[in-house]
């Protein structure tokens, strides 16, 4: 596809419905220069449609309010330039996979949450305020562990994107085991035993068949199958220690 | 449960990376030297070793190829509970049947 120059238009199509189900919507929308995708919707919505309903906050990749389906792939919507991802000057904006619908563009994230909560990613502290701070160095190979998965801004973009979640319901899913594995390597963490019990069930670390959607997709270059392998090791170590 | 699959279906790889190699050394070796039905039968007839080799391999597979559909039958036709448990069961024990068969028809004989 040729540049899109300020003043063409976009041929935008905009799924709108609810949960029984839906249907895209056509809008042409003028371009703009370093618009976004979430620009798009915004003129939708502002310009042909004020009923469409859609989710943002920080509108700078902060939140991750505005993940949304863009011509079939999760994006950050707000940081996604419709330079880049427009096809023949077409756009196709869905709301994400794998979760269900409230209405038009925005999903019920609950599952998606929930789903951290079942994997204990929940900080166990081990010390009270009263106690002196731990002295975690940074170059301790899992402070450096935990540092290569905190910066999830639980977008679902991941979670979208994996196909594991989409053939099993079960599944924990790549934000939620990759939120496990920097707790894992959180040496003031004190829950240990329970949060590998928790990653080890059905729909547990092991459900993961590396197939890397969570890693090409993740807006901040995460690598959430590396921490669900580390997962995974993490497990099998701590059944040796078990045993002995 | 599934924790427990998931390392038996590991060291069930584990047991069968150095036999699928030797599985292979034996097919290259008796296709090349010419080997007859006979002459192959004669050496693995009352081995024990043979029958260690092959019965440990047939074993390995079963378990490891019925964990490995369990995990597909699960996601792709989306079955759960005892049905899952029984499909796995099935093909467990129709693989390690048709092996066993295989093996002590060579090794013992008809």
């Amino acid at each position: 596809m040729g540049a899109l120059a300020s003043g063409d238009t976009l041929d935008v199509s905009v799924w709108r419905g609810g949960p029984e189900g839906g249907a895209f919507e056509r809008h042409a929308v003028p371009t703009q220069d370093s618009q976004t995708v979430l620009d798009v919707v915004t003129w939708v919505q502002q310009n042909a449609d004020p009923t469409l309903s859609y989710r943002f906050a920080c509108r700078v990749g902060m939140c991750g309010s505005c993940a949304m389906m863009v011509n079939g792939e999760p994006r950050w919507t707000c940081r996604t330039h419709v330079q880049k991802v427009a096809q023949g000057g077409k756009l196709e904006i869905a709301p994400l996979r794998n979760l269900p619908v409230i209405r038009d563009l925005a999903t019920d994230m609950a599952d998606f949450f929930d789903k951290w909560v079942a994997a204990d990613g929940v900080f166990k502290p081990t010390a009270t305020r009263d106690d002196p701070m731990p002295a975690v160095l940074p170059d301790s190979p899992e402070r450096v562990a935990a540092s290569a998965g905190i910066e999830c801004i639980n977008c679902g973009i991941c979670y979208a994107a994996c196909d594991a979640v989409a053939s099993n319901t079960d599944y924990l899913g790549p934000a939620a085991l990759n939120r496990a594995w920097t707790l894992v390597n959180d040496e003031r963490d004190g829950g240990q035993d329970a949060r590998l019990d928790a990653i080890s069930g059905a729909g547990g670390c092991h459900s993961c068949h590396s197939m890397g959607n969570c890693v090409a997709f993740c807006p901040n270059a995460l690598n959430p199958t590396a921490a669900i392998a580390g997962l995974k090791r993490e497990t099998m170590r701590s059944l040796f220690r078990k045993r002995r | 449960m599934e924790f427990r699959l998931y390392m038996l279906q590991r060291l069930s790889a584990l047991v069968m990376a150095p036999l699928v190699l030797g599985h292979i050394a034996v097919m290259i070796y008796a296709v090349q030297g010419g080997l007859s039905a006979g002459e192959i039968l004669g050496r693995t007839q009352g081995s024990v070793a043979w029958a260690a080799f092959y019965g440990l391999f047939v074993l390995a597979v079963a378990i490891h190829a019925a964990i490995g559909l369990r995990v597909i039958a699960s996601e792709w036709l989306g079955i759960k509970g005892i049905v899952l448990n029984g499909f796995a069961a099935a093909t467990f024990l129709g693989l390690f049947w048709m092996g066993a068969y295989a093996v002590t028809a060579v090794v013992v004989g008809p």
